[in-house]
């Protein structure tokens, strides 16, 4: 069968994106009309690799912390005994997501002071919303039947819980962690403005230094980090979709 | 044994199901018939206590049903549910084996039953059991949901409307599938429904429901010739009632001695088949056969008119 062009599309920009953390200086004369004479082309003040896995490592943290905090709330909440925690839950999840992360990190910062734990914060916060209202929505949205079958087929409310309800409200909760990655991924940036290592780095040295070719080197590796990402979890989602038949 | 004993339960002020007192005998198919809001759901769901009543008790075979905890209780019973509510991210086999599963059953065991009740409801255990829920017809999809309901081998099975989504000719079918299986495993059935039809297609008892209390728990050929009440009366259907009559009796009691012209018909079918098809041919007969082939009498219309008759 030959390869669709979307998949072959996707693989080679997944390529570009290796060859370009691996060997930027490939890449050079590529990115040479965008900056004035003599200036450099390719970031020069570290290695764009590592400031990339850093970058990563922050949205990961972040993510994996949020994801926890915010499937744990919607379960509680869902259960019969923390229904009245419901309004609460959201109130307080909906403050994470309209406060501005410039603002928590300003916040952050006399606190936590400079360096990566101030945008961890912001990007937890951040990250919280699209996860929590889809884990709520996966979670009140099941067929009555089946929940019914599962309650009359003698399981407990535990059981319920790990074998049917969270498997039946994966894909849901999957792409709220979906969601809250690719915020994240662009978010990450502003971090680098209180001194976190991250691709936000490049785009800020480019801004200082009038140097263009650094704000697109920036902007296009996270560009393409989440699209790739974005699409790679949304396939998982669909082989999962596609095993329910739903 | 069931034993339903005074139970009621309410929901504020309104008495869904108003102390209703039932006894239902062991291997037996009971079916609750009533209009939508009689209160006939809650009292099933109240046997396996997935509504605990207000008041009253259920004894099953003796033992309150309360002595256990409830998902324990609902693992001893079957129970299976209009829509089926199969879970779609398990296959088939995994499907039935749900119950022996929570109970702990060996996989030796578990697969074993999954066999054979696969085979039972005429579904091939090597093609159906890896399938998911959505790749079968709605008639196969309630065969799987009857069979995880009986998986764990219940000596009572609950069935709230399972026929309701089969198409017509499906629900026949169904139908007389339920009734097979009922007498291979003798588990003692209450179904509840509202249609009066298949009440009378599968009911040894027919308890009818109306607000909240059992207006009548009768044989379905007393539940025609003595309703308790006209409403009773209007659900059965008043130009229903010979044809119902005929419909509970088979051609065996009904066979008279003499010959009679044309094909035999089967002793086992309904005295409303043998109408049928008296009055379909244009004969005032038909020979009868017996379970063997053989010829044991003849069927005559004036004799089914006889039959068909109400008390006088």
């Amino acid at each position: 069968m030959m390869p669709k062009l979307p998949v072959f599309l996707r693989l080679a920009a997944f390529a570009l994106l290796i060859a370009f953390l691996l060997q930027p200086q490939w890449f050079e004369p590529l990115l040479r009309p965008l900056v004035q004479d003599n200036a450099p082309v390719i970031y020069n003040q570290g290695s764009l690799l590592q400031l990339t896995l850093l970058h990563l490592r922050t949205v990961a943290m972040a993510t994996v912390a949020a994801t926890v905090v915010a499937i744990a709330l919607a379960i509680l909440v869902t259960r019969a005994s923390g229904a009245e925690f419901l309004p609460l839950s959201r109130s307080l999840v909906n403050i994470g997501q309209t406060f501005p992360p410039v603002a928590v990190l300003a916040l952050a910062v006399p606190i936590f002071g400079f360096g990566e734990k101030p945008t961890l914060i912001a990007l937890f916060l951040y990250g919280l919303l699209p996860i929590f209202e889809n884990a709520l929505t996966g979670l009140t949205t099941l067929p009555p039947s089946v929940m019914e079958a599962a309650r009359g087929a003698g399981m407990t409310g535990g059981q319920r819980l790990v074998k049917v309800e969270l498997p039946l409200a994966m894909p849901v909760i999957l792409a709220g962690i979906r969601l809250s990655i690719v915020i994240s991924l662009a978010t990450a940036t502003i971090g680098s403005t209180v001194a976190a290592k991250t691709l936000g780095e490049v785009i800020i040295a480019g801004l200082q230094s009038n140097n263009l070719a650094f704000v697109v080197q920036g902007g296009l590796i996270v560009a393409a980090l989440a699209v790739l990402l974005h699409d790679g979890l949304q396939a998982a989602e669909r082989k999962l979709v596609a095993r329910m038949g739903r | 044994m069931i034993e339903i004993e005074n139970i009621t339960k309410r929901y504020g002020e309104t008495a869904v199901v108003d102390d209703v007192s039932l006894t239902i005998a062991p291997r037996t198919v009971t079916v609750i018939v009533g209009t939508s809001g009689s209160g006939k759901t809650t009292l099933l769901r109240m046997v396996n206590r997935l509504v605990e009543p207000t008041s009253g008790a259920i004894r099953l075979d003796g033992e309150d049903n309360r002595s256990l905890p409830g998902y324990e209780l609902r693992r001893r019973i079957g129970y299976a549910i209009q829509g089926h509510g199969l879970f779609p991210h398990r296959t088939v086999a995994q499907n039935i084996a749900t119950v022996p599963t929570l109970l702990g059953w060996e996989r030796s065991r578990i697969d074993a039953k999954v066999e054979e009740l696969l085979t039972l409801f005429q579904l091939d255990p090597a093609a159906f059991g890896p399938r998911f829920p959505h790749e079968l017809s709605g008639g196969q999809q309630q065969r799987v949901g009857v069979a995880r309901a009986l998986a764990a081998e219940p000596k009572v099975l609950l069935m709230d409307e399972p026929f309701g989504a089969l198409d017509p000719i499906i629900r026949a079918k169904a139908q007389d599938d339920l009734l097979a299986i009922q007498k291979h495993f003798e588990t003692t059935i209450i179904l509840v429904t509202h249609d009066m039809e298949e009440a009378f297609q599968l009911a040894d008892h027919i308890a009818v429901m109306d607000k909240g209390k059992v207006v009548q728990y009768a044989t379905p050929s007393e539940m025609l010739l003595k309703p308790a009440t006209s409403f009773v009366e209007s659900l059965i259907g008043v130009g229903e009632r010979p044809y119902r009559l005929l419909a509970i009796a088979p051609v065996a009691s009904a066979v008279e001695p003499g010959a009679a012209e044309g094909a035999p018909i089967s002793s086992a079918l309904t005295q409303r088949e043998a109408l049928a098809e008296l009055l379909w041919s244009g004969r005032n007969a038909l020979p009868v056969a017996g379970p063997d082939g053989a010829i044991i009498g003849k069927i005559s219309l004036e004799g089914l008119a006889r039959r068909a008759a109400g008390p006088t």
